[in-house]
């Protein structure tokens, strides 16, 4: 099995995501992470959804994505030509002796402290899935009370755009 | 690797202008939502309707009674209404319309659309919806249709406003129709219904994501034409796609300029004339040897409109080992889904005849007319070593296999229209009926629906009017779905059903005959000879409004299928008592290998021989 993150444009309907959720599902295949949110264009959603899935039948549910009719396009972004980022948010028990040592693995991650009370942290962290498993790793010799993440979001590098020409298919 | 985009062909978009219906447009006009389904449902061409009133849907059904273009069937239960539905839409082309009520309605409904989908056939379904201010409040007759039908419909959509619906109701038309048809569903909230509006027929159907369609490729075109030119041992694989597309006139010329040989699947049955030199029958669990063997033994498949289904294939590693894969579909999905497409070719069916006929052509002008004679020797020896056929039966009870032949051969398959629930009866009804047109035999292949006979044979008569309709059922089946016989006496709907009845569920008999030590678990259904006969189905027949008829044995089986021809005016039920130890044959056992059919019981062909 390898990961596959594939971006997936689709109409701003009610029920698009539970339609391309469900579809991931009944072909028995395992969404890793999936988030979903508006794009430039205030018709068009995009989906970003992380499948660990052989190539063969990526390529099938990929077809069978293509066949619901709000969705407008599919494309796999390959690791390397791509920026993939999610967010986590950590809460950490820590008093004033340990925030230090708390502190200083946010600095080494370059996370930020957005909450601090007299006992806890709440951190956030932007980054690869590789890192903030790292993140997470080092935080573990402390009290970690919470975690919450979001999916991955992933867009190509360099100039092109995987929304213009989807775009122009809507407002033409 | 770049920004990889995943093989969606270039999208013909789906923006045509909808052809506009020879009504004009009332636009502008203030009407209730109500009014404006009924509208919307005459603009997009419907002119027969089978439903079922009930609360939520109530408000469409005044306004339709005023209507003088549809004609609302009554039916007796939702389901039989979308089996009508779909029996319309198979022997016409046209989309089968069926409309229920919110919650049990339309939960009704849901086997009948699975079916659909699944045997791509194009429909539209009206459920109603409580108010929009009850949705999600677990209000009286509520159902989530719309998220119980999203895995079984092409689309499906619910309406809450009423200006939304004849849009609604135009792509639903529109979707069901185009590219590979399928079923669409319109769930319409009862406030929708009950609010004034104002008409507006969409001049366009806007679908950016909807892919209604591509070209076929010319290179591939190309390529399939030249493997068919130098192919020894080609074999034309015919889905229920040619049927769809009404691309049979294409399929005979390529059939005929390729020398090759053909299979029809289930689906298929009269995609070609049964009486086609070329024609080896039916491929699959049940099917003719010699088509099972040259699918096994071919270079070259050319699948048409087929989608490489498990009751075809028998065991998927083992199919056909040797051959190429020209793989032609209008649904990209189906191809390379279960085997490698060497070949892909993504279009209309009666596009790839229109492009692939004089492309092959040309072919045979630069290679010469293939050499096949080897391949039909060989062909011919299996056809006629293992010819289709049955064993008399030791019970002294007539054969089933007797019956149905002789209800295809006292037929004018010109004029005829059978349809089949799902079981022994089917496939003897597939088997041993010689079909000669498309759209004559209608079925439920890919789900198996028991029970689908009966409305099927209505919804087709309906469309059909002038065409002699059988259903052909099983004692099992038709205890599902008779209830629509009442709607069909009351409708002047003058169907007739032989009942072949064995007493059991035979099918299921057959299997526990074989792999379960003929240990016959609730199996046993007391129709038949010698039993208690509940029910009499000549009695059920009767007092439904139909003529019922028994026959009992061989001898009065032509007398029988000719008095039921002979009366047109009322619905006929005929209950053939036949022997329950009949057995379909040959069979490919499910999960094994095409390699291991069996001809008849503990007698499998020999193939190495022919190698």
């Amino acid at each position: 099995m390898s990961k596959h993150t594939l971006s997936v444009l689709v109409e701003n309907k009610p029920g698009v995501l539970a339609r391309v959720a469900g579809l991931f599902s009944r072909r028995a295949f395992n969404i890793h992470s999936l988030a979903v949110g508006p794009t430039e264009h205030s018709e068009i959603s995009r989906i970003t959804v992380v499948v660990d899935v052989e190539d063969l039948p990526l390529e099938q549910v990929t077809k069978q994505l293509n066949k619901l009719i709000h969705v407008l396009k599919i494309v796999e972004l390959d690791r390397e030509r791509s920026v993939q980022r999610e967010l986590l948010l950590v809460k950490v028990r820590a008093d004033a002796r340990q925030r230090g040592d708390v502190l200083q693995v946010v600095d080494l991650f370059r996370a930020h402290v957005v909450d601090v009370s007299t006992d806890a942290l709440v951190i956030e962290a932007v980054g690869t899935p590789e890192k903030l498993d790292a993140l997470l790793a080092a935080l573990s010799p402390y009290d970690v009370r919470e975690i919450v993440q979001s999916g991955t979001v992933a867009i190509g590098r360099g100039a092109r755009s995987i929304t213009e020409r989807t775009l122009d298919r809507v407002s033409a | 690797m770049t920004q990889v985009e995943t093989p969606k062909p270039t999208p013909v978009r789906a923006r045509a202008v909808y052809a506009t219906p020879a009504q004009a447009p009332s636009a502008g006009e203030a009407m209730t939502g109500a009014q404006a389904l009924i509208r919307a449902l005459e603009m997009a061409g419907a002119t027969d309707i089978f439903g079922y009133p009930g609360g939520a849907i109530l408000p469409a059904y005044d306004p339709l009674m005023d209507s003088k273009i549809l004609r609302h069937i009554l039916v007796r239960h939702e389901q039989g209404a979308g089996h009508a539905a779909e029996g319309y839409a198979h022997a016409t082309g046209r989309p089968g319309v069926c409309i229920a009520t919110s919650g049990p309605g339309a939960t009704n409904l849901v086997t009948p659309i699975a079916d659909a989908n699944i045997d791509s056939i194009p429909m539209v379904a009206i459920t109603g919806q409580v108010g929009a201010s009850f949705i999600g409040t677990d209000a009286f007759q509520e159902a989530d249709i719309v998220g119980i039908t999203t895995p079984i419909t092409k689309h499906n959509m619910l309406i809450t406003d009423p200006d939304d619906i004849p849009r609604a109701i135009a792509e639903a038309f529109f979707i069901a129709t185009h590219g590979r048809p399928g079923p669409v569903l319109v769930d319409v909230a009862k406030s929708a219904l009950q609010t004034m509006t104002t008409f507006n027929w969409p001049s366009r159907i806007d679908l950016p994501g909807f892919n209604a369609g591509v070209k076929p490729h010319s290179k591939t075109i190309n390529e399939a034409a030249r493997l068919l030119a130098t192919a020894r041992r080609p074999v034309l694989y015919v889905g229920g796609g040619v049927i769809r597309s009404g691309a049979s006139g294409g399929l005979r010329k390529l059939v005929d300029l390729s020398g090759a040989a053909v299979v029809t699947t289930l689906m298929a049955r009269g995609a070609l004339p049964d009486t086609h030199p070329q024609h080896l029958g039916m491929p699959g669990m049940h099917g003719t040897v010699a088509a099972i063997a040259a699918l096994q033994k071919a270079d070259l498949i050319v699948a048409l409109g087929a989608r490489f289904d498990d009751r075809v294939t028998g065991k998927l590693d083992s199919f056909a080992p040797n051959a190429t894969i020209v793989h032609a579909d209008i649904d990209p999905a189906e191809i390379g889904k279960n085997r490698h497409a060497d070949v892909p070719i993504v279009g209309d069916l009666k596009d790839v005849f229109a492009d692939l006929v004089p492309a092959l052509a040309e072919e045979q002008r630069k290679h010469g007319q293939p050499d096949l004679a080897a391949w039909w020797k060989t062909i011919d020896e299996w056809r006629e070593t293992y010819a289709l056929g049955y064993t008399p039966t030791e019970d002294g009870l007539s054969s089933p296999q007797h019956v149905i032949q002789r209800l295809g051969e006292l037929n004018d398959p010109d004029s005829t229209i059978f349809t089949s629930g799902v079981g022994q009866h089917q496939m003897w009804a597939s088997q041993f009926i010689k079909y000669k047109h498309p759209r004559t035999w209608i079925n439920s292949g890919g789900l198996g629906t028991m029970g689908f006979s009966v409305p099927a044979a209505m919804g087709a008569k309906v469309g059909m009017p002038g065409k002699t309709v059988w259903a052909i059922d099983g004692d099992g089946c038709f205890q599902m779905t008779n209830q629509e016989l009442v709607t069909c006496a009351l409708n002047d709907i003058p169907i007739k059903v032989a009942v072949i009845n064995n007493s059991s569920l035979g099918m299921v008999r057959q299997w526990q005959t074989m792999l379960y030590d003929s240990r016959y678990s609730n199996t046993d259904l007391n129709t038949g000879h010698g039993t208690k006969r509940v029910p009499d189905f000549v009695k059920l027949a009767d007092a439904m409004g139909c003529v019922g008829l028994r026959c009992e044995s061989d001898a009065d089986v032509d007398a029988t299928i000719k008095r039921a021809n002979e009366i047109n005016d009322q619905p006929v039920v005929v209950d053939f008592t036949v022997s329950k130890d009949a057995m379909v044959w040959p069979m490919v056992a499910a999960g094994t290998s095409n390699d291991e059919i069996q001809y008849a019981k503990g007698i499998a062909p020999k193939w190495d021989r022919e190698d």
